[in-house]
């Protein structure tokens, strides 16, 4: 049965720690670069900051964790990309991107809605004894190539390899979870099989909670987030606002 | 001295009268030094990598791919002269054919080779080749523009060969006329890849379904920007053939094409201007009420961040789109040079800010409603290296124009009234 893997993040339990970026980091050997900037750094996963706008007592804040977020239908980067580097897994519903195959044009990076590619401005470096860290189940991205969430691809094979030792056909949802999912301290990240109506996050995808970014664009994303408050509902949402305003306005 | 003077005279064309090859020579420095920068800080970007440009990862397209879509619709002029003259047989426009060429051949190569440099991994560009993904417009650009920068090079290798040294030697003359007989279905090959290319490079835009203020619904699978970058080039095309004819004379001090060449070429210019015009008009307008509403987005929040405000798109559409078609089209304004000339100017500018907004302020824009809107500045490399582009086409231009006959053709003997050294 093919899967389709996919997220919601419980805003209202995320506190910005950062946990899940360094765990992806950590994860997929992405490198830390001193001399990069917030616009020219590799952060597959990417926690924003935002707030209601207002002040004092009254101002709230929220924590919006952005990545990839693997859009089903028409995906934007996949039919833009020249040389075939990215694909849906149709067994998975992974966006997979292939940096061995990328020519590093960037046309994904401008198709992407949610800013969530990043290109390798620089030759990958580490601090001399940290590449003895480097997580061997991951080949290292080199300059020029693009590169995004894969939802820790290489854990995936070893769930599959596993299986596969074991005579099973399909993985053990227990022996497969990105490293975001993983290290988040509050569980707001929960990951799992939207095509499995039993799955927990799928129920709490089709929950009144739940909502997407952008999803008026039409490419079925298949990252969720969820909140109680009504301000960041409002914000995520506020394209969709907006647009009311003008026509009704 | 002497003897290179001797030498060089020599090689240009019998009964032309050109520059002494000192003033030739001192006319050529200045670019030789900007070229020379260009290919310093072409080196930086490919050693070093693109971080010694100013694009990041949200303007990850920047100065080069605006330029790139600019020079690419401008030399638009080298097809679209030689499907006028072979193909609809509009003989009248033969003299301008040659240097039409030239420049085309110049603006694609200059594109292909800043194109080079802006990818991350150019050993890799013949994945495209290998494992192209036909969905893409990029892949469709990629083809079109390598097959026809090889057409562009096949019609310029028979006016190299006609040079006057290089046609005594026999065999160059036999393949020059060989290859010359060839010259009509060049036309027609270049032509097609042209339409394609160009419609592509719109596509590119109006396919991102991401970027709400660049998408475009269309007709089957090309959405609207396809076709109106192909309008947009054959219409500044032409301008920009009066434009680099006329900058010559004045350079020169001399009368090389017949003005009834240059009113037939405003002309054309004015009328697929027109087109162009009311076709983005309509466009705008569709997009305006109905495409960008249903993806979610009210189309006027767009221009609500300066400077990208309503001024420009009005720019775009009336004052350098209406009113040089409007001059460009009466025979009584088109008479007047100077007229001929601002309108032929303004067409070109037209177009190149059409590239500006779809390339740079679709990607200022944000698209999150947490995003910021944000700027940028092209690093002394994404320029310095433009510039060494801008000066090969200069050195190779000049050159052709010294040494080979790029307007041959007969003149009706116009009393030349440009001035110059």
């Amino acid at each position: 049965m093919s899967a389709r893997y996919g997220m919601v993040i419980d805003l209202d339990r995320c506190t910005g720690c950062g946990s899940c970026m360094i765990a992806c980091a950590s994860e997929n050997n992405v490198p830390s670069l001193p001399q990069a900037t917030a616009r020219t750094g590799l952060t597959p996963l990417l926690v924003r900051k935002v707030s209601n706008g207002e002040d004092g007592e009254r101002r709230r804040a929220a924590f919006i964790p952005i990545m990839c977020a693997h859009c089903e239908h028409d995906t934007p980067c996949v039919k833009v990309c020249p040389q075939q580097a990215v694909e849906v897994d149709k067994a998975t519903g992974i966006v997979m991107q292939m940096p061995q195959r990328c020519l590093g044009c960037r046309y994904c990076m401008t198709a992407c809605p949610y800013h969530a590619r990043y290109f390798n401005w620089w030759d990958p470096a580490w601090p001399k004894g940290m590449e003895k860290s480097l997580n061997p189940g991951v080949a290292v991205r080199m300059r020029g190539v693009v590169e995004k969430c894969n939802l820790c691809h290489a854990r995936l094979h070893a769930a599959e390899e596993k299986a596969a030792a074991a005579g099973k056909r399909e993985i053990d949802p227990a022996d497969y979870e990105p490293a975001c999912a993983e290290a988040c301290p509050t569980g707001a990240i929960r990951f799992g099989n939207l095509a499995d109506p039993d799955d927990p996050v799928s129920k709490e995808a089709r929950s009144p909670e739940a909502f997407r970014l952008l999803a008026e664009l039409g490419t079925e994303p298949k990252l969720y987030y969820k909140s109680k408050e009504a301000w960041v509902r409002a914000l995520a949402e506020s394209n969709s606002a907006r647009n009311s305003e003008v026509q009704h306005g | 001295m002497a003897s290179s003077t001797l030498m060089d005279a020599r090689w240009i064309a019998r009964g032309e009268e050109r520059a002494p090859l000192s003033r030739f020579l001192l006319w050529l420095a200045p670019w030789i030094v900007l070229l020379a920068i260009g290919v310093y800080a072409a080196g930086l970007c490919l050693y070093y990598g693109l971080n010694q440009t100013n694009m990041d990862n949200r303007f990850a397209f920047g100065l080069w791919i605006f330029l790139d879509l600019g020079i690419i619709a401008l030399g638009a002029g080298a097809f679209f002269t030689g499907f006028l003259v072979y193909i609809l047989g509009r003989t009248e426009l033969k003299p301008i054919l040659n240097t039409a060429v030239v420049v085309g051949f110049i603006c694609y190569s200059g594109a292909v080779s800043i194109l080079m440099i802006d990818v991350g991994q150019p050993l890799r560009a013949w994945f495209t080749f290998w494992h192209p993904n036909t969905h893409s417009m990029l892949t469709e650009v990629t083809f079109c523009i390598s097959c026809y920068l090889l057409v562009l090079s096949l019609e310029y290798i028979p006016l190299l060969l006609r040079n006057r040294q290089l046609k005594q030697l026999p065999s160059f003359f036999v393949f020059e006329h060989q290859l010359h007989k060839l010259v009509p279905v060049l036309a027609a090959v270049g032509t097609l890849l042209s339409f394609f290319h160009q419609g592509s490079l719109g596509g590119l835009y109006g396919v991102l379904r991401g970027r709400p203020f660049a998408f475009r619904t269309g007709f089957l699978i090309w959405p609207s920007t396809f076709f109106l970058f192909i309008l947009s080039a054959i219409a500044s095309g032409p301008s920009f053939l009066i434009l680099i004819t006329a900058t010559v004379e004045k350079v020169t001090g001399k009368k090389l094409v017949a003005d009834r060449v240059f009113r037939r070429l405003g002309y054309i210019s004015g009328l697929l201007l027109a087109l162009y015009v009311a076709a983005k008009s309509i466009d705008t307008l569709v997009w305006l009420n109905f495409t960008s509403r249903s993806e979610g987005f009210a189309p006027w929040q767009f221009y609500s961040h300066k400077p990208f405000g309503t001024p420009i798109l009005f720019a775009e559409i009336v004052v350098l789109g209406l009113l040089p078609a409007c001059l460009l089209i009466p025979e009584t304004t088109r008479r007047r040079r100077w007229i001929l000339l601002c309108a032929a100017a303004m067409a070109c500018s037209g177009v190149l800010l059409n590239r500006f907004v779809l390339t740079v302020q679709t990607l200022a824009l944000p698209t999150l409603p947490f995003d910021d809107f944000l700027q940028y500045r092209p690093s002394w490399q994404e320029i310095a290296s433009f510039g060494g582009v801008i000066a090969y086409g200069v050195i190779l231009y000049s050159l052709s124009y010294r040494y080979l006959p790029l307007f041959a053709a007969p003149k009706e003997g116009d009393p030349p009234h440009v001035s110059g050294h």
